[in-house]
This record gives structure tokens, C-alpha cells and sequence, in this order.
């Protein structure tokens, strides 16, 4: 951390000719006012020439800084503080082992209450000290992979989530793996999972929190209880996202990798099953399956095929859509395009010039709604048809996040343009439903 | 007769007001509380969050352990996701800071240069988050009372908590429609020094936050916290006094029971005993109540519990010592356990044989634990880990009477006493709200807040009396009901000032002495009346009667003219009723015409009171008995 992080321009000199750095105690002299505390590190929305200052009270407020402004750093004994309570949690013998796979996110934190600072903490003692339930229900073992906010994860970080999530089944001897993960992209990691690791013996779980960790109310806790519940004893054995199922702290719902999507910003219950329901349910600390078609602990053996190749892009029509874009990825050298078309699967009759074009040259072009909800169904107007007609494959009520993921895996199976397509409407791991629910 | 300047009496407080801002303080729902059914009921748990020290604080602690589910209500109208805490909270409200600094200029404090909003961690479950959100908008001044000039310490605006409504051992219930509302906080400086100050400054401070015109009325709106200590004694800090007239006794109770703490403690002193003395060593003493009388100690061993009793070596005689009015010390220690414990309460010797306990269990549970002359002990009948719990906690307070008065978070009741609520927590809870970007407050804010800054009380005073020719009775009584808003608004409807100035104050304060709820009524319910009024619908003398049965029923002011008959009268159907009353009259009327008038007046208003003006009446009247040839 930078000594003066945030500061700039006055402020930034004031305070370095005055010897101080964040979290010293200074005293700040504004007219005849005079403001003594610890300063603070400057975020950087603030205004440009304030700086921060925690008061004796705990409040911080803002100090606006001029020429005048005089600054001193002031000698202080550290007092121990005493006010605080050990919180020893005991390991039990004889619990199923789980792994917990740290990629980011903040399911579990600290929070420096002196500067307000949260620092992300995966250690086995700091997840068993904020959420002590977790030590009756399995021992747990941690590994950081790597510490990204989840916008920033791309195909190559799905490869080594999933190698690691082998070589974990492979030498450890654990009854689940767990994956956090950070909330936006989750769907998305857990789509790629689905294909890249197939039939694992055990529950591969992504869990993640909408409500950030450094507040009481988070929904960490639960989320990550139920993952640990899951892992450890599940009867499942499939790749699945643990999140509530409401805005209760009362279920975790587990949603099937490849059905799952974040439909809200901000709710606890984001995450939702498309056009199916969740595969399981935790509810008073049980474990309830809601569907009798899962894959069961055990059975058969781990297939690991983590390769992707990026070079497949969603597009997403809307009115005003220019084909250009379309022409642009050719040119580009993308294999494959998976479309957001609306309704039952359609785009507008001034694009199929170029989607012609494209699949001339050889990539592979998919239908998917924007509708989020349904199917789609190509042969009920004349666009479908004319679509179908020029080789658009139509993908039956794939999720369209889970057609591209599953497209770029198909492409890192295969560069084979009929493979791939093969690939695409073989049900692989539960992408598609057989029915709709009424 | 305390000399409150010798024991070194100092007393801060913390007047709380809620603001009557349109929005909450960090999200655009209404600042009312809802009066119907909850549309939502979900649950929550809070946890403590870890410090950087892998540590916890202990209040967060203690609440958490206690394992308490939460209950929230809510409905659609007063609450969104961010009272849920199912999305960030939007931008601190800026009018609620515009009325902040109003109060700072009024109290001579200094606005800060920018506003940071912070989180206090509080995890009873009164905020969603598990912290309520809170910020400094000024520093410093003071206000003057008698002369004498008290520091402000901090002006801070804060989120109002969820309203509880229920509470057993298992789940306690919130309903969220208070929690977002804002609230204004002014902190003076500890260094008001006998109770009538205290109580004094606090109404001062009131007076000056009601002058911004933006403080909400009734009950709940306004509430006191009190840091007392003496020299010798301890910091405690009263939550929670909801009248003014309640503080000084409140501060005199405070002294009183801090007085006596130190007498006990001298008093251990002079009986020699020491901390080591003082042991968690728990004697099962099931066998001695197999056969017990006590129904307490009964049901809790038939429900699986033990007996435990401690010895509380050289405290015999000061368990029963009151310490102020309903609370001895050994109410203290009960109390201690019922927090810590979770147990019904505690039973000791100095109040033994009692409550179905004979003196032969009294004496075999002394031998047992070898008490003798000035021992006493200490006896909790329930679930072996809980009653274990409850004792570690008596004897800790005894530990602490050792050295004096203990640091502690008490309630304020309604008889001014107050009860041990909980440890003091440290500075410590606070952190950094991230997700409010913090808030400059430039020099135009400043200028905007002076422009339309109200005038003193007294001007005000002077104001309304010129502006609606009222008189200054009625105003000063204006001024001091909060109604000011709704006064103005009611002269708009078209109710005469004087008549609206009096139902505001009088008539409600008649009412609220009757026993009628008034404060179940909106502004909005009220003004619907003088609306009525207003518009002729129905006579001023039924505001009392209408008010009254919507406070009651819960009904709105249409319906309440309907039921109760109070519609106005047309000019036509008082006709009727002037005619057919003078013609019952007649003989009586054609004698005395002289007083024909008056009589004929009397009889009709009779009947058509607080349906027709008795302008409108005196008219007909008048017309009719010279149409009649009667004058
Ligand atoms: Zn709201």
C-alpha cells in the first residue's frame, strides 16, 4: 500500500513536507480550527484538495486543504486495545474433507476497523472464526488460485480453475470441491466447468456472496455453509452455483452449471435456474434433491477437458443492428457466433447477407433468445426458416452465456466446424431441458 | 440534598430528533411508519465481522451467541431493497443535510468540509446491514441556557433503526418502515452538572431543532441518551429517555445508584475481601430441591435443568441494598445473568426463604458450599451450560462492585430508573461506509442553508402572530406543537388561522389528555379534516368529535363525517329546521318577541351543532322570523 494513497496535488505535498504517511496521527491547523487524528487513506472519488481524518470518536470527516493549511505529525504511544474478545474455534476428528478454492471475491474477510480497510482472508482459521458452523460440518482445506474481481476472469483462468479442480479430485482425498468466485461472471465460470470437467465423482460447488462479506448481514456465510454442507454429503455429484434462494437467510438453492444466470444487481437471490428449477435445496441444515435427474456421487470417472478458444463472440440483435459487426469477425478470424436473437430466434432479414457470408467462410453461426426465458422455435415464421435455410444451428433453449462457453470449449475440443456443431446440439451437461416447466 | 458539584456530577448528552424530510436518509421511500398488515416476513441472521486482529468485539459477540433469529416485516409502500439490505444505499439525503446544517448555525458549530458517512456495527438485529449508518456534518459550538454557556461536541445526521415489535427467547421481530428515516443528533459536551441542567439544555436543544421547521412530532420522534458520571464513579450511558421531563430524575436516579455502588464497595473493602476470593466454583444442588415447593425451580429441572449455586464470600446483606427505587444490587447481578446467561433470573440468600424456597433448602445449600456469617450465595435453576453462564456473570459483577462502578450501556424506563442493557462498546465499531460516496459541503451549501435559515423562536413568535393575526398565546403554543407545517397548510385550505392555530394545540392536547391516540394520525389525516372544515363540508365544532373516532377507528376523515352524521347542512335543510322549530314555538315566539332570536337560535343549534355554522343559522333565523312578522 502506497504511504499517501490517494492524495495528490497540494494535499500530497503539504502532507510529505509534514513527514506524515496514512494511518499517522497528525494534527491539521485550518484557520482557528483544529482537527487532531489518525489520517486516513483517501478514496479516490473524493474531491481533490481534502484529506481524511479519523477523530478520537471514530468518525472520519474531510478537511479541506489550502495554502494555509498547516499539518503536523503528532507522537503517539499505541494503547493496546484491550476491548476485544478471542474467538477460538477447535477442529473436530473424523468430518469429510472439502476443498475450498479461492479465485476472488470476498466470501470471507477482515475488516482493519482502524482504517476501514477489508482485506480478503481464505485461511481454513479466519473461514472457521467467522463462521464457526463450518467446523462441525467438514475439515477444510483452502488454496488461493488467484485473486480477481470476476469481470476480470477470462477462458484461460476457466482452464486453471478447472486443471486445479482436477488435480485436487485427483490427489486429495475430498468429498467436494468448492469455488469462490465473484458474483458477476459466476454463471458464466460455472457454465465453462460443466464442460470442461465432466462426470466428477463429487460436487464441483461455485459460491460467491452479493452482499459483501465486511457487513453482518452478508450473505456469505450461508452461501458457504450450504456449499460445505453440499460438498461434504450431497448426494450430487455435478458442477452447481450455491446461492439463496430468496432474501431470507433461510435456503441455499444449488442451480445446475449450465441453467444458471445472475438476473439481478444486487438481490440475494441473483441467481436463478433458467427454464428449470434448482437441483437441490438447503433448508434447515438438510440437503432435499428437487429432481431425479442428477448425476450421483461416484459414479463413473473424471474427464478433463479444459481447453477453450476464445475466438467465438455473443451478439446480441437489436433494431439498428449493424451487419458490419457480423463481417468485422470474419475478417477477424472468429470461428463462431452465437447469437441473442429476439423472440423465438430471429434477427432482421438485413442481416443475412453477412450471416450467409459468414458461414460460407466456415464459422459457425447459433441461434439463442434474448427472451432470457423459453425455447426458441425456428420453423414457425418465415425468418426462422430463411435462417435455418442459410445453416444457423438453432439451440433449443441453451442459455445463451452457456451457448457461448460451450461454443468456445467446442472450438478448444475441435477446430472441425461440423464437430463443433455436433458438439453444440449434443446435450453435454444439462444445457438443455427436455421439457419447460408449466 | 446531593451536593452534585462535590461528587464531580458530569452529564453529556444526545438529543435525538427524527427529521420530517420527504425521503429517508439513503434511499427514496416515504418517512412514515406504516399502519398496515406486513406484504413480506423473511429472516436473517447477523454475524460479527472479524477485525484485523482476528478479534471480535464482545457486544457483537454476546449478540450473536445469543443465536437469535431476526423477523423483518415489511410492505411495499415504506420500504425498498435498500432497507432489505438487498441493494447499496443511494446518496445521503440532502435535504436531511441542509436542515443539519440549519442546526449547526443555530448551535454556533462549525460544518465540516466533507461528510463521511459511517457504519456502526450495532447487531441486535435494528438494522438490516448490522450496522447503522451515521455521519459528522458539523464540529464544535455551543448554545447558552441561563446564562451558561454548554459545548456542542458533534451535530451528526444518522439512519433511524427498524421498529421492533416483538420479541421472544427464540426471534425477535422488526418492522422496517422506521428504519432509513433520518435522524438529527446533537452531542454536547460532558459538562452540564446537576440535573435540572441537564434537563434544561436538553429542552433548549429540543426548541432549537423543532425552529428548523423539519423535525417530526409524536411519539418515538424524539429521544435522549445521557453519559453520566461522577468523580470516583464510571461513564454509563442511558439509552433511550423518551420525555424531557424524565432526565433529571433520570441523572438523579444515575447518581444515586453509583453513590451506593461505591458505598458497597468500601464496604467489601472494610470486610477484607479480595479478588482471588471471589471463585467460579459451581455446586450442583439438584439433590437439595428434588422435592422443592419453589414452582420456578420446579419446572426448570422437569424441562432437563440443573441447580447450580455459587458462593459470594463477605457480600451477606448488600445483595439486598437498593441502590435506586425497584433496584437492589442484587437485581444487578440477576441482571447480569439473564444477559450473559439467557436464564429467567437468579435467586440469593439475602432475599431467601422466598418464592417457594424453604430455609432447610437454604441452610443445605450453605453447607454445602461452606457459607458462613458474612457469605452469601447465589442460586440459578436451568440448562447446566445456561446456568453456568449466569453465575460466571455474577460473580464477574461482584469482581467489578470490588473496584466500583462498572463501564456498562443501560436503559432508560419509564419511571426514570435504569437497567443494565449492555457492555459499553469501544470506538472501535466504527468503519467506513464504502458504498456512500463521501459528500463535499461546499460554501454554497452553506450560503443555500443560511438563506433559508428559520428565525429565532422568539421572531417566529412575533412572525405568526403578525402573518395570521393571531395571538401570542396561540403562536408561542404553535411553535411549541411541531404543527407548524401542518398550520400553514391548513390556513391554505381555507380554515380561518385563529380557529386552526387553536384545534393544533388545544383541542389535540385536550384530546391526547383524554386518552386518545392522536399520534396514530397522519399530518395528511388532519388536514383532510380541515379540508372539510375548509370547504364548508362540515362546522368547525366537529373537528374534536372528527378527530377523536379516526384516531380511534383507524378510519379517514370522509368516513368519519359519514358516521357520524356531521355532514354541513345546505341553507335549504337548515330552512327546514329553522321553519319547523318556529312553528313548534310559535306561541312562545309571538309573546316574547324580544327574545325570539336568541330562543329560536338556541333551539336550533341544538339540533344542528357541528352541521351548520352558526352564521349560516342566524341568517335563516333572522329572515325567517321576519318573513313570519316576528320582531
Ligand atoms: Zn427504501
Amino acid at each position: 500500500m502506497e504511504s499517501l494513497q490517494g492524495y495528490r496535488g497540494l494535499t500530497l505535498k503539504l502532507l510529505r513536507d509534514a513527514g506524515v504517511k496514512v494511518r499517522d496521527h497528525i494534527r491539521v491547523y485550518r484557520g482557528e480550527d483544529v482537527f487532531e487524528g489518525i489520517l486516513m487513506p483517501r478514496i479516490e472519488l473524493g474531491e481533490k484538495e481534502n484529506l481524511v481524518i479519523k477523530l478520537a470518536n471514530g468518525y472520519n470527516v474531510g478537511v479541506r486543504v489550502t495554502s494555509q493549511t498547516k499539518i503536523e505529525k503528532v507522537e503517539v504511544e499505541e494503547k493496546p486495545n484491550q476491548n476485544h474478545v478471542e474467538f477460538k474455534v477447535e477442529e473436530k476428528e473424523g468430518l469429510p474433507e472439502v476443498y475450498i478454492l479461492g479465485t476472488g471475491g470476498t466470501i470471507a474477510s477482515r475488516v482493519e476497523y482502524r482504517t476501514g480497510a477489508v482485506y480478503p482472508s481464505l485461511t481454513t482459521e479466519d473461514l472457521y472464526r467467522s463462521i464457526p458452523e463450518l467446523s462441525n460440518l467438514a475439515k477444510i482445506k483452502t488454496k488461493v488460485l488467484f485473486n480477481i474481481f470476476s469481470e476480470n476472469m477470462t477462458p484461460k483462468h476457466w482452464s486453471e480453475i478447472a486443471k486445479t479442480t482436477a488435480k485436487i479430485l485427483e490427489e486429495e482425498k475430498v468429498n467436494g470441491v468448492i469455488i469462490a468466485h465473484g458474483t458477476d461472471t459466476m454463471g458464466y465460470t460455472a457454465s465453462a466447468l460443466s464442460f470442461a470437467l465432466q462426470n466428477p465423482p463429487t460436487p464441483i460447488i461455485l459460491v460467491g456472496s452479493q452482499r459483501s462479506s465486511d457487513r453482518p448481514s452478508s450473505d456469505a456465510a450461508l452461501n458457504l455453509i450450504g456449499a460445505v454442507r453440499a460438498a461434504a454429503y450431497a448426494p450430487f455429484a455435478e458442477v452447481t452455483v450455491a446461492m439463496h434462494e430468496w432474501v431470507a437467510d433461510e435456503a441455499i438453492v444449488f442451480h445446475r452449471g449450465t441453467k444458471v444466470r445472475k438476473c439481478h444487481t444486487s438481490r440475494r437471490d441473483a441467481f436463478q435456474s433458467i427454464n428449470t428449477k434448482p437441483i437441490a435445496k438447503m433448508v434447515e441444515n438438510k440437503i432435499v434433491m428437487l429432481t431425479e435427474d442428477y448425476r450421483r456421487r461416484g459414479e463413473g470417472e473424471l474427464t478433463l477437458k479444459p481447453d477453450f478458444d476464445e475466438r467465438v463472440a455473443l451478439l446480441k440483435f437489436y433494431p439498428g443492428f449493424n451487419p458490419q459487426i457480423v463481417e468485422w469477425l470474419i475478417e477477424q478470424k472468429y470461428l463462431g457466433i452465437v447469437f441473442e436473437g429476439t423472440g423465438l430466434g430471429h434477427v432482421g432479414k438485413y442481416c443475412f447477407d453477412s450471416i450467409k457470408k459468414a458461414v460460407d467462410s466456415g464459422l459457425v453461426v447459433a441461434m439463442t433468445s434474448q427472451c432470457i426465458w423459453g425455447s426458441i422455435r425456428m420453423t414457425v415464421y418465415d425468418t426462422g426458416r430463411d435462417l435455418l435455410s442459410l445453416g444457423v444451428i438453432p439451440l433449443k433453449d441453451m442459455l445463451p452465456e452457456t451457448a457461448l462457453v460451450k461454443m468456445m470449449w467446442s472450438f478448444g475440443q475441435t477446430k472441425n466446424p461440423e464437430k463443433v456443431k455436433e458438439l453444440m446440439l449434443k446435450n453435454i451437461a444439462g444445457e438443455y431441458s427436455e421439457r419447460l416447466p408449466l | 440534598m446531593v451536593d452534585y458539584s462535590r461528587i464531580g456530577l458530569k452529564v453529556g448528552l444526545e438529543i435525538h430528533r427524527q427529521l420530517d424530510t420527504k425521503h429517508k436518509l439513503f434511499c427514496s421511500c416515504p418517512t412514515k411508519l406504516s399502519q398496515k398488515k406486513p406484504e413480506i416476513v423473511f429472516v436473517r441472521r447477523l454475524r460479527p465481522t472479524q477485525s484485523e486482529l482476528g478479534q471480535f468485539d464482545p457486544a457483537a459477540l454476546f449478540e450473536f451467541k445469543k443465536g437469535k433469529i431476526i423477523v423483518y416485516e415489511a410492505d411495499r409502500e415504506t420500504s425498498c431493497l435498500v432497507e432489505s439490505d438487498e441493494e447499496p444505499p443511494h446518496n445521503l439525503n440532502l435535504e436531511a443535510v441542509k436542515t443539519a446544517l440549519q442546526a449547526a448555525l443555530l448551535l454556533n458549530s462549525k460544518p465540516v468540509d466533507e461528510i463521511h458517512v459511517m457504519r456502526k456495527i450495532v447487531i441486535d438485529g435494528s438494522n438490516t446491514c448490522g450496522f447503522q449508518r451515521t455521519c459528522i456534518v458539523a464540529l464544535g459550538g455551543f448554545l447558552e441556557v441561563d446564562g451558561k454557556r454548554f459545548p456542542i461536541q458533534t451535530i451528526c445526521l444518522e439512519e433511524d433503526a427498524a421498529r421492533k415489535v416483538g420479541e421472544d427467547e427464540k426471534r425477535t421481530v422488526y418492522r422496517l418502515d422506521r428504519l432509513g428515516i433520518p435522524l438529527i443528533e446533537v452531542a454536547t459536551a460532558p459538562t452540564i452538572s446537576t440535573p435540572e441542567e441537564a434537563e434544561k439544555v436538553a429542552l433548549a436543544i429540543g426548541k432549537i431543532l423543532r425552529s428548523t421547521g423539519k423535525v417530526k412530532r409524536g411519539i418515538g420522534s424524539i429521544r435522549q441518551d445521557l453519559n453520566i458520571s461522577i468523580r470516583d464513579g464510571a461513564l454509563i450511558e442511558v439509552k433511550g429517555v423518551q420525555e424531557l421531563n424524565l432526565i433529571s430524575k433520570v441523572v438523579e436516579y444515575e447518581v444515586q445508584r453509583q453513590l451506593k455502588l461505591l458505598e458497597i464497595r468500601d464496604e467489601l473493602k472494610k470486610r477484607g475481601l479480595r479478588e482471588e476470593e471471589l471463585k467460579e466454583e459451581f455446586y450442583d444442588v439438584t439433590e437439595v430441591f428434588r422435592e422443592t415447593k419453589s414452582g420456578i425451580i420446579r419446572r426448570a429441572l422437569e424441562a432437563g435443568g440443573v441447580v447450580l449455586a455459587v458462593k459470594l464470600p463477605k457480600t451477606a446483606g448488600l445483595l439486598k441494598v437498593e441502590l435506586e427505587p425497584k433496584l437492589r444490587f442484587g437485581t444487578e447481578l440477576s441482571d447480569r445473568a439473564v444477559f450473559y446467561g439467557g436464564v429467567g433470573g437468579i435467586f440469593h440468600t439475602d432475599e431467601l426463604p422466598a418464592y417457594g424456597i424453604t430455609q432447610t433448602e437454604v441452610e443445605k445449600v450453605k453447607s454445602i458450599l461452606g457459607v458462613s456469617g458474612l457469605d452469601s450465595a447465589v442460586i440459578v435453576a436451568d440448562k447446566p451450560e445456561k446456568a453456568g453462564d449466569a453465575l460466571k456473570a455474577v460473580v464477574e459483577r461482584v469482581r467489578e462492585a470490588l473496584k466500583g462502578v462498572p463501564e456498562e450501556t443501560r436503559s432508560a424506563k419509564p419511571d426514570g430508573t435504569t437497567r443494565y442493557m449492555r457492555p459499553r462498546p469501544g470506538a472501535a465499531r466504527l468503519y467506513p461506509e464504502t458504498d456512500v460516496p463521501p459528500i463535499p459541503i461546499s460554501l454554497g451549501m452553506v450560503e443555500e442553508a443560511k438563506k433559508t435559515l428559520p428565525p429565532p423562536i422568539d421572531k417566529q413568535v412575533e412572525g405568526l402572530m403578525g402573518e395570521f393575526k393571531i395571538n401570542r398565546k396561540l403562536a408561542e403554543q404553535l411553535l411549541d406543537s411541531d404543527y407548524q407545517g401542518l398550520f400553514r397548510r391548513a390556513v391554505e385550505v381555507g380554515v380561518p388561522p385563529s380557529f386552526a392555530a387553536s384545534a393544533l394545540t388545544e383541542t389535540m392536547k385536550s384530546l391526547e389528555r383524554k386518552g386518545v391516540p392522536v399520534e396514530n394520525l397522519s399530518d395528511e389525516d388532519i388536514l383532510d379534516v380541515f379540508r372539510l372544515i375548509g370547504e364548508g363540508k362540515t362546522a368547525k365544532e366537529s373537528f374534536s368529535t372528527l378527530i377523536e373516532w379516526m384516531a380511534k377507528t383507524g378510519g379517514k376523515a370522509l368516513e368519519a363525517l359519514e358516521r357520524l352524521g356531521l355532514k354541513t347542512l345546505t341553507t335549504h335543510e337548515v330552512e327546514v329546521v329553522v321553519e319547523r322549530k318556529l312553528l313548534e314555538n310559535m306561541d312562545y315566539l309571538r309573546q316574547n318577541p324580544s327574545r325570539a332570536f336568541n330562543h329560536l337560535m338556541k333551539v336550533v343549534m341544538a339540533e344542528v351543532r357541528g352541521r351548520a355554522e352558526a352564521r349560516v343559522v342566524a341568517e335563516v333565523v333572522r329572515g325567517c322570523l321576519s318573513r313570519h312578522g316576528i320582531t
